[in-house]
């Protein structure tokens, strides 16, 4: 069993007094793609943003790589490989496809490189290789979540965080988005997918954990997870 | 005939207030570069700025006054150019040095407070730097250094003051050095995704703060640099002299689309050549008017300015 990349230990994180996650523990070995599913407004976001230093939590840790990140700003954890395409896609508008990919090389200095993973991401995507020139606002929403995977790739990651990537496409769309989900995991990046679409996330995944009101309930084996009542029931419209 | 000279006579007359105005101009468009980058970034209006243009005209007055290079004392010679040089480039060190700062100490505390928490911190610092510029300057006029001799150059029908030349060119190249920082480089790019969005800048690896702290740094310079072209042009400096400044640089800013670099020069030209005009032509004390005028129609007619992006509401 590989060791872990990622560690949260019974973090507790606060907007004000709203207790947002409430002792939340899970972790992500190297190269698995693992979810967290659960409904709107259950921390799944929360839970991202304070593993990539946009939240602190008041108590308990986050360890990277065996080390506690608590204090590294965002900025330094995404030189060093931890990396998110954040919820609602976060692209800059104004700014052309290939603008905006290069901003997610910004923290690399390797020229060649950054050139090569470029031409790389127009080949996951041709879509983008289409609309290089073209406005990241004009982009059609399946396009633009296109474009946050290929960014968030930019910067080369060795985790990937991705928040609600299917959110608000159309079922042919997402399933695009996930195949290329799998063919990044394989190409050695390891994952932490939030969804709210169960099934499709529980397809794609290793191993799951569903967060309750800022806790975790249930965690396994994600096939496990696709067969389990409760899952069934709450996520999965099934009974 | 007469109709005629009175023709060519009324057209020397607007080409010379043309010039005049894109002297003033130019300055204006110097100190609102640094009201738009960092409202581009912040949504703040920077009170303070033009209190930064104030202590840029100061600090090139001190070396000169020091070394006893002094006006209006004929047997004292002119100060030397290596020394404008070093007063020029240390005063916009030391102006980026306290706009990097002041945002520092008095902004970033209330990044996530109320925006008028943050109007009101900026006045307050405005106040705050007069009042020290006057313990530390004195509140009456000082005269500036001779670090030019002035004189005028005959272009045909119009004559320009050297120093007008002088203000035209430097106020040119700085505004094009910038503008080519923020398009081509690193930096610049860090500079124009913060101004987009801040948390995703952050997400692509951006240190947002230190981006925050250069973009201060850089406007400071621009408006020192417009502090001591002015002061050649007119050389009476005074703690408060910022003021007025402050108001035509911002609405040139506000007139160009506030947030664009492009749009601040555009708006700095023709808010001065428009009250040279009114001035020249009509009356001087309407020309004082005429950035109240132009803020107020801008704000009816398009708010986003000339040049600047619709549809971006941040105040
Ligand atoms: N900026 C905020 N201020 C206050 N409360 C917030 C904020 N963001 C999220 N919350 C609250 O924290 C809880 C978890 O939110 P979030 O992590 O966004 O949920 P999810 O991503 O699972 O939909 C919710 O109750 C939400 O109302
Ligand atoms: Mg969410």
């Amino acid at each position: 069993m590989s060791k872990p990349i990622l560690e949260l230990a019974d973090v507790n994180v606060y907007y004000g007094a709203i207790h947002a996650l409430k002792g939340v523990s899970l972790s992500v070995r190297q190269g698995e793609v693992v979810t967290l599913i659960g409904a709107n407004g259950a921390g799944k976001t929360t839970t991202l943003a304070t593993v990539c230093g946009l939240m602190r939590p008041r108590s308990g840790t986050v360890r990277y790589g065996g080390e506690d990140i608590g204090k590294v700003p965002t900025h330094q954890l995404v030189a060093r490989g931890l990396v998110m395409a954040p919820e609602g896609r976060g692209i800059f508008p104004a700014l052309t496809v290939e603008e905006n990919l290069r901003l997610g090389a910004y923290a690399r200095r390797d020229k060649p490189g950054i050139e090569k993973d470029l031409q790389h991401g127009f080949e996951i995507f041709p879509r983008l290789a289409e609309r290089r020139r073209q406005r990241g606002g004009t982009l059609s929403g399946g396009e633009q979540q296109m474009l946050a995977i290929a960014r968030a790739l930019m910067s080369q990651p060795k985790l990937l965080l991705l928040d609600e990537p299917s959110l608000g496409l159309a079922p042919l769309i997402v399933q695009t988005i996930f195949e290329t989900i799998d063919q990044v995991n394989k190409q050695g990046v390891t994952i932490l997918l939030v969804e709210q679409n169960a099934r499709i996330a529980l397809k794609h995944s290793h191993r799951a954990y569903v967060i309750e009101s800022g806790e975790i309930s249930i965690e396994g084996e994600s096939a496990a997870l696709l067969d389990d009542p409760r899952v069934k029931a709450a996520y999965l419209g099934e009974s | 005939m007469q109709i005629l000279l009175d023709n060519a006579d009324f057209a020397s007359r607007m080409l010379q207030q043309v010039a005049n105005g894109l002297t003033k101009g130019s300055v204006y468009a110097l100190v609102a570069v640094g009201y738009t980058m960092v409202y581009g970034v912040l949504a703040l209006i920077n009170f303070a700025h033009s209190d930064v243009y104030m202590l840029g005209a100061y600090f090139a007055y001190y070396p000169a006054r020091w070394l006893g290079y002094m006006p209006d004392t004929a047997e004292k010679p002119k100060a030397p150019f290596w020394l404008m040089g070093m007063a020029f480039l240390g005063a916009m060190a030391a102006c980026a040095f306290i706009g990097a700062l002041i945002e520092r100490l008095a902004y970033r505390p209330l990044r996530n407070a109320s925006r008028l928490a943050a109007l009101i911190t900026a006045i307050g610092v405005s106040i705050f730097l007069q009042n020290v510029g006057q313990m530390a300057f004195g509140a009456d006029p000082k005269s500036f250094p001779r670090y030019v001799d002035q004189s005028s150059v005959n272009l045909g029908v119009i004559s320009v003051g050297n120093t007008s030349i002088l203000i035209i060119v430097v106020a040119f190249l700085m505004m094009a050095a910038l503008h080519l920082f923020v398009q081509k480089t690193r930096t610049g790019a860090a500079m124009r995704a913060c101004a987009h969005d801040m948390k995703t800048a952050r997400l692509m690896g951006i240190n947002v703060d230190a981006t925050i702290s250069i973009t201060f740094a850089l406007g400071s310079a621009m408006a020192a640099v417009g502090g001591i072209l002015v002061a050649m042009d007119q050389p009476r400096l005074t703690p408060t002299m910022g003021l007025l400044m402050g108001l035509k640089a911002f609405v040139a800013a506000v007139l160009g689309g506030i947030g664009s670099i492009p749009g601040a020069a555009l708006g700095g030209i023709l808010l001065g050549v428009a009250e040279s005009l009114v001035g020249g032509l009509w009356d001087t004390t309407y020309a004082e008017a005429v950035s109240f005028v132009v803020l107020i129609v801008v704000l009816l007619v398009k708010p986003s300015g000339l040049l600047g992006r619709a549809g971006r509401e941040k105040v």
